[in-house]
C-alpha cells in the first residue's frame, strides 16, 4: 500500500445553483499506484471534469460541499489550506492539462514564457533560469526550441496542446491530470499526442488521470479504468478486465456502444438519459436504464470489492464477494 | 444553456422578474406611475390643465402665493395658517352676517357685513384681501372697513369708495391702511414709531409693546371680527364682499409664484414624462434595430455605409445640438419629440446590435433555414429579430429615464414647452423666482422628487431585465 | 450504375476562397475543395471522411449551393446547378437538404419543435394547417419523439442533445428530399447516443431511399452507415470505394495513416506506440502544386510534386496517388 501514490477516500463536491445542489463528485473513492494511469471515462455530464478539479482544488465560487479525504503520498492535502495547496501541491506534485487546452493559452504572451510562468511562481526561479527549463520542456514534447518565441495564434492545434502539455510538466510534477487532452484534435495529431504521452510515461514514470469520454482512445494509457455515472464511480477495474469482459450493466453497455474499426460487432445503445447531478434519484442511479434492475435497486447499492483493485457499485454482485 | 433556459413567455419573463428585489421595485413604481398618468389624465383633461396652468381669468387669485404644502405643518411643528375665506354671499352661515337696509325716503341704503372667524395658528398670515362684487348705476358704495381683535379691540383699517363693480382691495398693501395700524400701534406702545409694519401681520399681533417692531411682532390666537360697512346709492343696488386671509400653506403640493397648484404639475407632469420617454426610448430602439439587423444581415456596402454614417452622428454633440435647435425655434414638446429622434437616428447603440446580429448569422439554425428556403425577409423577421429582442429590452427601459431629464433639464433652460405644465418647467419657474434663495425648498424639491421616483422605476426595472437577459450577470 | 439513376454528379468542383491581406495586400486562395468528381446514384449513402480542415464541411455546403463553386459542375437529377441564383434554387431546396453538427445551434431557440419541423413546410406552401399538423406528428414518430404532442409544444432547451439532433432529423427529412447531407451529425453528442441516432438515420435512409451524404472525421462509424466511404485530404478526394473494401485493403497511404491511428478499445494499445505519420494537415491557402499530403507521406517520391491522378485500382475502388500508377 505503501507505492500508492494517491489514495482519494469518499471525495465529494457539490454545486450550489439557483436549480439546487449538484453533486457532481458525489463520495468517490479510488487509489492510485506511482506510474499507474487510470483512466476516467463516462458521459458528458457524469462528473468526471468536476473530479479533477476536486482533486487539484481549482473550484468555482458556488462551492455547497467539498469534503472528503485525498492523500497524497500518505499527507492528506485536503487538510491544506488554500495557501499551503497552492504552493505545495498544485503544480508542483499534481498538474493538469485542460480541455480545450488550446483556447486556455493567452494570446498574448510569447510560448516560451508562458511554459515558463508557472516556474517563476511555483518555484521562484529567474525569468533565464525559467526560460532554459521551458527550452527544456518543449524539446521534451517534440517541439523545436524556435518556438520560444513565438506566439499562440502561430502555432498549429496540435503544437498548442503540445505547449499545454510541456506547461503542465515544466515543475516536475508526479501527477498530471489530463481532461480531454485531445479534443478537437485531428485523429493523426490525436494519436501523435497518445505517443508522446505514452512515451513521456516511460521515460518518466508519470502517474496520469486520463479523463476522457471516448473510451477507445482511453485504452491507449489505462492501466486502470473507472467509470463514472452520475456523480459516482460505478465501476472500477484493470484495462485487462474492463476492455475484455466489464462487470457493471452500465460498463457493459458503454463498451457496446462503442464502434471498432477492426471488429465486427453489433452495436447497442443506452436508451434514456443519465439522470440530473441535481437531486438524483435515491438507491441506484443507472436503474432506470438498467436492463438487469431488480426491486433491491430502490437502495443504494454498496461497493463490492472483486479482486484487488477492482470493485463494483452493483446490488448483482452481491454473493461474489 | 443558461440562455436558453430562459421561458419566452411573457408570464415567464414577468416571474423572472419579480423575483429580483430590484425588479420588484422596479415594476411597483411603475404602476404607480401608470396608474397615477391615467388618473390624471381623466380627472384633468389636456385643455383643463393648460388653461389652469396659464391661469387666465384669476382662477388662482384665491390662493396663497408660494404656499408651502399642508403637510409641512407636521414636519415643522408649528401650526401653519391655512386660507381663511369668508364670503358674505354666505351670509346666515355660521360667522357670517349682512344686513341691508334702505332709508325710507331716499335713495340709499345701509349695508353692514360682519365676518368672524377663530384664528389660532401659530404664524401670521401672507396676505389679506377683500374681493367686491357689487350692482350699482352712478355711484360707487362707499364703505368703512375695521377690524375687532380678540379682546374687543378696534381698530379702524380704511375707508373705501369701491372703484368698479368688481373691485379688490389688496388690504396688504393698502399705505392707508399701513397708516392707520402706524398709529394704532404707537399708541399701543406709547411712543411714535416710525418704521410701518407688515400689514398681514399687524393685524393679527399681539397689542402690547411688542407692537414696536416687527421682529417682536406676536400672534393674538383667539375671535375676530372684521366688519364692513357702508353706504349703497340706487334702488337696485347692492354688495358683497369676499375677506380672503391667506395662509402660509395651501394643498397637497404647494403653490408657485403665480399662485398655482403645483399638484397640478406634479400630477399633469406624469403623464407628460412617462409618454415622452417611453415614445422616445420606443421609436428610437425600433430605428436602431431596424438599421442595425439590415446592415449586420446584408454586410457589403450597405453595411459600409450605415457604419460610416452611424460614426458620423456619433461625433455630432448631441446635446449642444439640441440645445442650439431649441434655443433658436420655439418647439412645442412634440417637436422636441421629433428632434431628438431625429438627431439619434443613427445612434452608437446600432454598433453593438449589429455586432450581435452578425453573430446570431452564423448560427447554425439560420444556415439551416437557408437550406430549406427560407426568404432573406423570413429569416430577419423570424429568426434574428426575436433573438436580438431580448437583450435590446432592457436598454430601452433603462433609457427612459435619460429622455425624461433630457426634456426636464431643456425645460429647466427654459427651452422647453412654454405652456405644458412640466415638472422641468416647475424647476425653471422656481429658479427663475429664486426658490432657493427664498427658502422655497418644496418648489424644487417636488418635481424633483418625481423625476427621481421615475427614474428608479425604470432604472430598477432595466437593471432585473438586464440580469436576466444577461446570463452572465444572473445570480447563480 | 445507369444515368437515369444517377442523382448527382459532381464534376471537377473547386472552391476557392479569397483572402486579401489588407486593402491593397496579395490575394490569396483559400483552396477548400480543389477538384472533387463523383457520382451519388439515388438512395445510395456515401460517408465522406476527412479530419477538420480538409474541406469536407465545404464540400457539403458547395454541393447545398450554401456557396457558389468557382469551378466545375454540380449536376442534380440532370439539372445543372452550378451558377443557378438564389431565386432560382427554390425548388432545389425542396429536394436537399442539411443535418448539422451543433444540434444546440441547428435548432432556433424561440420556436417550439412543432413550429420548427413545420417552418419547411411553410415555406414551399405544403398544405394547410391541418395537413402541415399532420405531417409534423408524423414526422416526429419517423425520428420515435413520442408521446408526439408533448413533444410538439415543448422548446428545445427542455430537450437532451440526442433529442434535439432528432428534431433537426425530423425537419431535414420532412419535405422528403432526394439528398440530405450530414455534416458530422453526431460528434457533438455522447458516445452512447451516437449509435441510437445513427441507426435511426440508417433506418430512415433505407426506408424513405433518400441519397446520404454523410460527412465525419470518426472513421469507425462508417461501416454502420453507408455503403461507400470517400477520404478526402487537404480539398481532394484521395480513396473512395466501398466501405468494406476500403477498411479491408486500405491503398492510399493518408487512408493507411488513418485506420492505424484509430484505436480499438485494447488493453494493448498501452504498450505500444502508433505506427502515424508526423506533422498536421497542411494550410489550404496557396498550397504547393502536388500531392497534398507528399510532406508527411513515408512513401513520397519526386513524381509527387505532380498532382496525381484518380486511378482505378480495381472496380470502384479509386485512388489518387501515383504510387498505382
Amino acid at each position: 500500500m505503501s507505492d500508492n501514490i494517491l489514495e482519494v477516500k469518499n471525495l465529494k463536491l457539490y454545486y450550489e445553483t439557483r436549480k439546487g445542489i449538484v453533486k457532481a463528485v458525489d463520495n468517490v473513492s479510488f487509489t492510485l499506484k506511482r506510474g499507474e494511469t487510470l483512466a476516467i471515462v463516462g458521459e458528458s455530464g457524469c462528473g468526471k471534469s468536476s473530479m479533477a478539479k476536486a482533486i487539484i482544488r481549482l473550484l468555482p465560487r458556488n462551492v455547497h460541499t467539498y469534503s472528503g479525504e485525498v492523500f497524497f503520498d500518505g499527507k492528506d492535502i485536503m487538510k491544506y489550506d488554500d495557501n499551503r495547496f497552492r504552493r505545495e501541491v498544485r503544480w508542483r506534485k499534481i498538474s493538469m492539462v485542460f480541455q480545450g487546452a488550446q483556447n486556455s493559452l493567452n494570446p498574448v504572451l510569447k510560448v516560451g514564457f508562458q511554459i515558463a510562468e508557472p516556474l517563476m511562481i511555483h518555484e521562484g526561479l529567474k525569468k533565464e533560469e525559467a526560460i532554459k527549463r521551458a527550452r527544456e520542456a518543449l524539446k521534451l514534447v517534440g517541439i523545436h526550441e524556435a518556438f520560444i518565441d513565438r506566439y499562440p495564434f502561430e502555432l498549429s492545434g496540435g503544437m498548442k496542446q503540445r505547449v499545454v502539455i510541456a506547461m503542465a510538466l515544466v515543475t516536475r510534477p508526479e501527477i498530471l491530470i489530463l481532461d480531454e487532452p485531445t479534443s478537437a484534435l485531428d485523429v493523426i495529431t490525436q494519436a501523435n499526442i497518445m505517443n508522446l504521452l505514452k512515451r513521456l510515461k516511460k521515460e518518466f514514470n508519470f502517474t496520469y488521470i486520463f479523463i476522457t469520454h471516448d473510451i477507445a482512445l482511453s485504452s491507449e494509457l489505462a492501466d486502470k479504468v473507472a467509470v463514472m455515472y452520475a456523480g459516482e464511480i460505478v465501476e472500477l477495474a484493470s484495462a485487462e478486465v474492463f476492455y475484455g469482459e466489464p462487470n457493471h450493466p452500465y460498463s457493459r453497455k458503454l463498451m457496446a456502444s462503442v464502434p471498432t474499426l477492426r471488429t465486427d460487432k453489433k452495436l447497442e445503445f443506452i436508451p434514456g438519459a443519465p439522470p440530473s447531478l441535481i437531486n438524483p434519484p435515491p438507491g441506484c442511479r443507472f436503474a432506470p436504464r438498467c436492463p438487469f434492475a431488480m426491486d433491491k435497486c430502490k437502495e443504494e447499492p454498496p461497493v463490492y470489492n472483486l479482486d484487488e483493485g477492482h470493485f463494483v457499485k452493483c446490488w448483482l454482485f452481491e454473493e461474489k464477494r | 444553456m443558461s440562455s436558453a433556459g430562459m421561458e419566452y413567455s411573457l408570464k415567464g419573463i414577468l416571474r423572472e422578474v419579480l423575483s429580483y428585489k430590484s425588479g420588484l421595485f422596479g415594476i411597483l413604481l411603475l404602476i404607480f406611475l401608470v396608474v397615477l398618468s391615467i388618473v390624471t389624465i381623466i380627472t384633468i383633461p389636456y385643455n383643463t390643465a393648460i388653461n389652469l396652468w396659464r391661469g387666465e381669468e384669476g382662477i388662482w387669485l384665491e390662493n396663497p402665493k408660494n404656499a408651502q404644502p399642508v403637510w409641512v405643518k407636521y414636519i415643522v411643528g408649528k401650526n401653519l395658517p391655512e386660507n381663511i375665506v369668508l364670503d358674505s354671499k354666505k351670509a346666515g352661515t355660521i360667522g357670517i352676517t349682512k344686513a341691508l337696509t334702505e332709508i325710507p325716503g331716499t335713495d340709499f341704503k345701509k349695508v353692514y357685513m360682519e365676518f368672524t372667524f377663530t384664528y389660532d395658528y401659530d404664524d401670521f398670515p401672507s396676505e389679506v384681501n377683500i374681493f367686491f362684487d357689487a350692482k350699482y348705476t352712478k355711484n360707487a358704495p362707499i364703505l368703512k372697513i375695521y377690524i375687532i381683535k380678540p379682546g374687543g379691540i378696534k381698530v379702524d383699517l380704511t375707508n373705501y369708495i369701491l372703484r368698479k363693480p368688481d373691485d379688490i382691495l389688496y388690504l396688504s398693501i393698502n399705505p392707508i391702511v399701513s397708516q392707520n395700524l402706524l398709529i394704532h400701534a404707537s399708541s399701543v406702545v406709547g411712543k411714535q414709531l416710525e418704521e410701518e409694519l407688515p400689514i398681514e401681520m399687524a393685524l393679527f399681533a399681539v397689542e402690547d409693546e411688542s407692537l414696536a417692531n416687527v421682529g417682536t411682532l406676536k400672534v393674538l390666537k383667539g375671535v375676530y371680527k372684521i366688519v364692513i360697512e357702508g353706504t349703497l346709492f340706487g334702488k337696485e343696488s347692492d354688495v358683497d364682499a369676499k375677506v380672503v386671509i391667506y395662509g402660509k400653506v395651501w394643498g397637497w403640493a404647494g403653490t408657485d409664484h403665480m399662485r398655482r397648484d403645483l399638484g397640478i404639475a406634479l400630477l399633469w407632469g406624469t403623464p407628460v414624462a412617462m409618454s415622452f420617454g417611453l415614445t422616445a426610448s420606443l421609436m428610437i430602439t425600433i430605428l436602431h434595430l431596424s438599421i442595425a439587423t439590415i446592415s449586420g444581415y446584408y454586410g457589403g456596402w450597405v453595411d459600409s455605409l450605415i457604419q460610416r454614417l452611424t460614426e458620423i452622428y456619433m461625433i455630432i454633440p448631441f446635446l449642444p445640438f439640441l440645445i442650439m435647435i431649441a434655443t433658436f425655434y420655439k418647439l412645442d414638446i412634440w417637436i422636441l419629440l421629433a428632434v431628438i429622434i431625429v438627431l439619434s437616428i443613427f445612434g452608437g447603440g446600432i454598433k453593438s446590435t449589429r455586432a450581435l446580429v452578425m453573430q446570431i448569422r452564423e448560427y447554425p439554425y439560420i444556415e439551416a433555414a437557408k437550406v430549406y428556403g427560407a426568404s432573406n425577409l423570413r429569416i430577419i423577421f423570424l429568426y434574428i429579430i426575436p433573438k436580438i429582442l431580448p437583450p435590446v429590452i432592457p436598454g430601452l427601459i433603462g433609457a427612459v429615464p435619460s429622455y425624461v431629464f433630457l426634456e426636464a433639464g431643456l425645460s429647466f433652460l427654459g427651452l422647453g414647452d412654454p405652456y405644458l405644465p412640466t415638472w422641468g418647467k416647475v424647476i425653471n419657474d422656481a429658479y427663475n423666482n429664486g426658490a432657493l434663495y427664498k427658502g422655497y425648498y418644496y418648489w424644487v424639491l417636488e418635481p424633483a422628487f418625481m423625476l427621481i421616483l421615475t427614474a428608479f422605476a425604470f432604472s430598477f426595472l432595466g437593471f432585473a431585465l438586464d440580469k436576466i437577459v444577461n446570463p452572465k450577470l444572473r445570480e447563480v | 450504375m445507369s444515368e437515369d439513376n444517377v442523382l448527382l454528379k459532381v464534376v471537377k468542383l473547386r472552391k476557392w476562397f479569397e483572402m486579401r491581406k489588407g486593402l491593397f495586400g496579395e490575394v490569396m486562395y483559400l483552396k477548400a475543395v480543389d477538384g472533387v468528381t463523383f457520382d451519388l446514384n439515388k438512395g445510395e449513402a456515401i460517408s465522406l471522411v476527412g479530419e477538420s480542415g480538409s474541406g469536407k464541411t465545404t464540400l457539403g455546403k458547395t454541393i447545398l449551393r450554401l456557396r457558389e463553386p468557382t469551378d466545375g459542375k454540380i449536376i442534380f437529377k440532370g439539372k445543372d446547378i452550378t451558377h443557378l441564383p438564389n431565386d432560382k434554387l427554390f425548388w432545389y431546396r425542396r429536394e436537399a437538404s442539411l443535418i448539422q453538427q451543433d444540434p444546440f445551434g441547428a435548432l432556433p431557440a424561440h420556436f417550439t419543435i412543432s413550429k420548427i419541423i413545420e417552418e419547411p413546410l411553410i415555406i414551399h406552401k405544403m398544405g394547410d394547417k391541418e395537413e402541415r399538423r399532420e405531417r409534423v406528428y408524423k414526422a416526429l414518430e419517423e425520428v420515435r419523439l413520442t408521446p408526439v404532442e408533448d413533444f410538439a409544444s415543448k422548446y428545445p432547451h427542455m430537450l437532451s442533445g440526442g433529442q434535439m439532433q432528432r428534431v433537426a432529423i425530423a425537419r431535414a427529412l420532412v419535405l422528403r428530399p432526394s439528398l440530405v447531407i450530414a455534416d458530422e451529425p453526431v460528434s457533438m453528442l455522447d458516445a452512447s447516443v451516437r449509435i441510437e441516432i445513427l441507426t435511426l438515420l440508417r433506418e430512415l435512409q433505407d426506408r424513405l431511399k433518400i441519397s446520404f451524404i454523410y460527412i465525419t472525421h470518426d472513421l469507425a462509424t462508417t461501416r454502420y452507415f453507408s455503403e461507400w466511404i470517400f477520404i478526402m485530404y487537404a480539398g481532394h478526394i484521395v480513396e473512395r470505394g466501398l466501405t468494406k473494401e476500403i477498411l479491408r485493403n486500405p491503398l492510399h497511404p493518408y487512408t493507411k495513416a488513418l485506420l492505424s491511428a484509430i484505436p480499438d478499445p485494447d488493453p494493448e494499445n498501452r504498450k505500444k506506440f502508433r505506427d502515424v505519420p508526423p506533422g498536421e494537415p497542411p494550410s489550404l491557402i496557396n498550397p504547393p502544386p502536388g500531392c497534398r499530403f507528399a510532406p508527411r507521406c513515408p512513401f513520397a517520391m519526386d513524381k509527387c510534386k505532380e498532382e496525381p491522378p484518380e486511378i482505378e485500382v480495381s472496380p470502384k475502388h479509386f485512388v489518387k496517388c501515383w504510387l498505382y500508377a
